[in-house]
């Protein structure tokens, strides 16, 4: 199994490093080909360690090597596949065979192809060894990895300004937020003296709660900068500027959901700290609306699937933080499917829009692009929490956790209600901005027609990548038993059950009634002839909600008047002031004198024989008198001393 | 008087000094290789003496080497001379500057 476990996490190293060596030349399929086929062979390594642990075999723990041992610090690189590794494992390496063999058709024109494939697997490499490794700061280094590899994908297109700066901006947000993390981790080494998760997960049980609830505190602000978290949310719809299959892999199936990840991962502690858990589930719930909210009134394709994702996101640190990590994993595997086609599809809308990404401006596409249309909308279905898609079980299982609140950690019988209700309202509200999405790309008038376009089916190699995803989207939710059998023993898992037989079937069916009518009224609203293209003249555009809304609530301007502008003049002070006026000056005053000593005696070197010799002599003379002076210093030095010791210094 | 090996020895730095004078002060190329001889032979002269003081010979072995060396020195430096000489028809120092920078 360790062959297996080796071949999983370095078979895309392979294929990065290998298209890494094309990545000046000009397109080369082959390195397309060669990384999907190293990501493919990945997942057939991921599949039989699924297979492996879940006929029960013992996690296989490996260690490659040593790399610090100093003093009591030890820390290798070791890695482990157990029941919460191998489900991660799964969903990386299955969504990522799936962008990469779909990036071939999607990528197919772009000049920077190679490069693109040698960044996508050196992502998937950083993502592996993130989920498998045994210690925090293995899990750190992929933690830094996904971060770097998430900049230079949303910054691929490095001649769009828009682009270098939704990178950044996606990379400074995360830097504030590893900051947290690196604290975090700090204060696990320094409290249990190991940053092994076994060691570390032992040692918790004797540390008292206010170390413990820091401890959860700062490793969540890692949690919240890398799944996009209020406040940190505003890079991950800013980082829809990279291309659509990263927005599928990075922003949306895997290294957004490293935060809950590492949640899920830390259950032993979370779990010993439920008042956090409350906070990290309250912040969960918040963002989940206040996503869906900002999903609703958007006009940008991408960005309406990115808030949705950060709503989805919002599900799952509910989950999480109510103590129910194995609904959480559940929903992070299924969530991982259907957005992920959901922006494969939105893939396939672009090319054939020429990348425009205004949904008002498509409208009838469903005949031109039958199968995108046939594929985004199941899963819609999916997002939605229709039965009998993937999303309403684990959809459903968060309700329910919610619901019945947590017997684990407090043994008690908590309910959440305002969780609850927050969640169900935000249920319509996906459903609502999902299927409004659907409606105006794929119903109603033929209005690209105004604007000149000519859309077309996607590329087979597109349409056949996606399918595998759609057909998850599906069917997942017939594996929760499984699941929930398979990491019950590694996760504490409960089944949340609600009492009464009467009020599961009356929050189920309430719930699909409810998001089954919001989808009716998305339809209603958005599939008929007199949609056009907003033009801010209409009295919906001119209420106030919709400005909030559309504005984002102002977050990113408030962000760029009140943090990024006087950071700015600060710097500028500092760049003018101290910088030029002090530090500069002083190198360059050091080298001014140098330089002027030299241009000084450069006179010396005039090739006049004689002045040599007579420069070389003097030369000669002031050694001799060095020496001299040494030599009597050396000799006399016990004299010099009394002396000096007579002069009283 | 009894010629001590400190008369030796002055006798020696005032040749090293005359030698040196003529190496920063002379502007003739031939003249320049008659005080670079007057340097090496008053060394020669100091081991000498020395090597007569201690009683061991090294100092005079020293001094044969010194005679041998400034013998082909002399020859190399007196033919790159002549050539010097037939080509710019001067051995003024302050004519060869062909080095300066």
């Amino acid at each position: 199994m360790e062959t297996y476990l080796y071949i999983a996490l370095f078979a895309p190293l392979v294929g990065s490093l290998f298209s890494a060596l094309f990545t000046a030349t000009p397109k080369k399929l082959f390195t397309g080909i060669v990384g999907s086929l190293l990501i493919f062979t990945s997942l057939v390594s991921s599949t039989i360690l699924l297979m492996y642990i879940l006929k029960g075999g013992e996690p296989v723990h490996v260690t490659m090597m040593t790399w610090m041992a100093t003093g009591d610090l030890y820390i290798p690189f070791g890695f482990v596949v157990d029941q919460i590794s191998v489900t991660m494992m799964m969903v990386v390496t299955l969504v990522s065979t799936v962008v990469h063999i779909y990036s071939i058709g999607y990528m197919d024109h772009d000049k920077g192809f190679n490069r693109f494939f040698a960044w996508l697997s050196a992502f998937v490499f950083s993502m592996m060894i993130l989920v498998m490794s045994d210690n925090y700061a293995g899990l750190f280094i992929g933690w830094e990895g996904v971060g770097l590899c998430s900049w230079g994908l949303i910054g691929f297109w490095y001649h769009k300004e828009s682009a270098t700066w939704a990178a950044s901006e996606a990379f400074i947000m995360n830097r504030i937020a590893d900051l947290g993390m690196l604290i975090g981790l700090f204060l696990v080494y320094w409290n249990t003296g190991t940053l092994q998760y076994d060691g570390a997960f032992a040692a918790f049980h004797t540390l008292d709660i206010s170390t413990l609830t820091w401890i959860g505190i700062f490793l969540f602000i890692g949690a919240m900068g890398k799944s996009a978290q209020f406040p940190l949310h505003t890079w991950l719809a800013d980082a829809m500027e990279g291309p659509t299959p990263v927005s599928a892999l990075i922003h949306a199936a895997t290294m957004v959901t490293a935060g809950v990840y590492l949640v899920i991962r830390s259950h032993e502690l979370y779990s010993l700290i439920p008042h956090v858990g409350l906070f990290i589930a309250s912040l969960g719930a918040f963002v989940a609306l206040f996503a869906a909210s900002m999903a609703l009134v958007n006009r940008d394709m991408k960005r309406i699937i990115a808030y949705s994702t950060l709503s989805q996101l919002g599900y799952m640190f509910v989950a999480a933080g109510l103590g129910a990590y194995w609904v959480a994993l559940f929903h992070l595997m299924a969530h991982a499917f259907f957005k992920a086609a959901l922006f494969l599809g939105a893939g396939n809308v672009m090319h054939a829009m020429d990348d425009e990404l205004d949904p008002f401006k498509m409208g009838g596409l469903r005949k031109k692009m039958k199968w995108t249309w046939i594929m985004m909308g199941l899963a819609s279905l999916a997002l939605s929490g229709i039965f009998p898609f993937a999303g309403f079980f684990s959809k459903d299982a968060i309700l329910e956790a919610a619901f019945v609140g947590n017997h684990t950690a407090l043994h008690v019988m908590e309910h959440h209600y305002i969780i609850y209700a927050v969640l169900l309202f935000t249920a319509g509200l996906t459903a609502f901005y999902s299927f409004r999405l659907v409606a105006l790309i794929f119903h109603g008038e033929e209005r690209f027609k105004l604007f000149g376009f000519h859309p077309h089916e996607a590329a087979k190699i597109m349409l056949l990548a996606i399918a595998p995803l759609v057909i998850l989207a599906i069917i997942a939710g017939a594996f929760q038993t499984t699941f929930f059998e398979m990491v019950q023993e590694a996760l504490n898992a409960v089944e949340y059950h609600v009492h009464s037989q009467i009020v599961v079937w009356i929050m189920t069916i309430g719930t699909q009634v409810f998001a089954i009518s919001m989808i009716i009224f998305a339809y209603v609203k958005y599939n008929n002839s007199r949609v056009s293209v907003p033009d801010g003249t209409s009295r919906l555009e001119n209420s106030f909600i919709y400005k909030l809304l559309f504005n984002q609530y102002y977050i990113p301007h408030f962000y760029a008047e009140y943090i990024v502008k006087p950071y700015r003049e600060i710097s500028e002070i500092f760049w003018t002031k101290v910088d030029l006026k002090i530090v500069d000056a002083t190198v360059d005053g050091i080298a001014g004198i140098i330089y002027g000593t030299g241009e000084k005696t450069r006179q010396m070197q005039s090739g006049n024989l004689s002045t040599m010799l007579t420069w070389m002599v003097a030369g000669l003379v002031g050694l001799l008198s060095l020496a001299v002076v040494f030599g009597l210093t050396a000799r006399y030095s016990d004299e010099i001393l009394l002396f000096l010791s007579a002069l009283g210094v | 008087m009894e010629i001590g090996l400190t008369h030796y020895l002055v006798l020696s730095t005032i040749l090293f000094a005359i030698g040196l004078v003529g190496v920063m002060r002379r502007k003739n190329l031939l003249l320049l290789f008659f005080a670079t001889e007057i340097l090496l032979n008053a060394v020669n002269v100091a081991f000498a003496a020395i090597s007569h003081y201690y009683g061991d010979m090294t100092g005079q072995m020293f001094a044969f080497f010194v005679i041998a060396i400034a013998a082909s020195e002399v020859a190399v430096g007196l033919g790159l001379l002549i050539v010097w000489y037939k080509r710019h028809g001067s051995i003024d120092l302050d004519a060869l500057a062909t080095m300066k920078g």
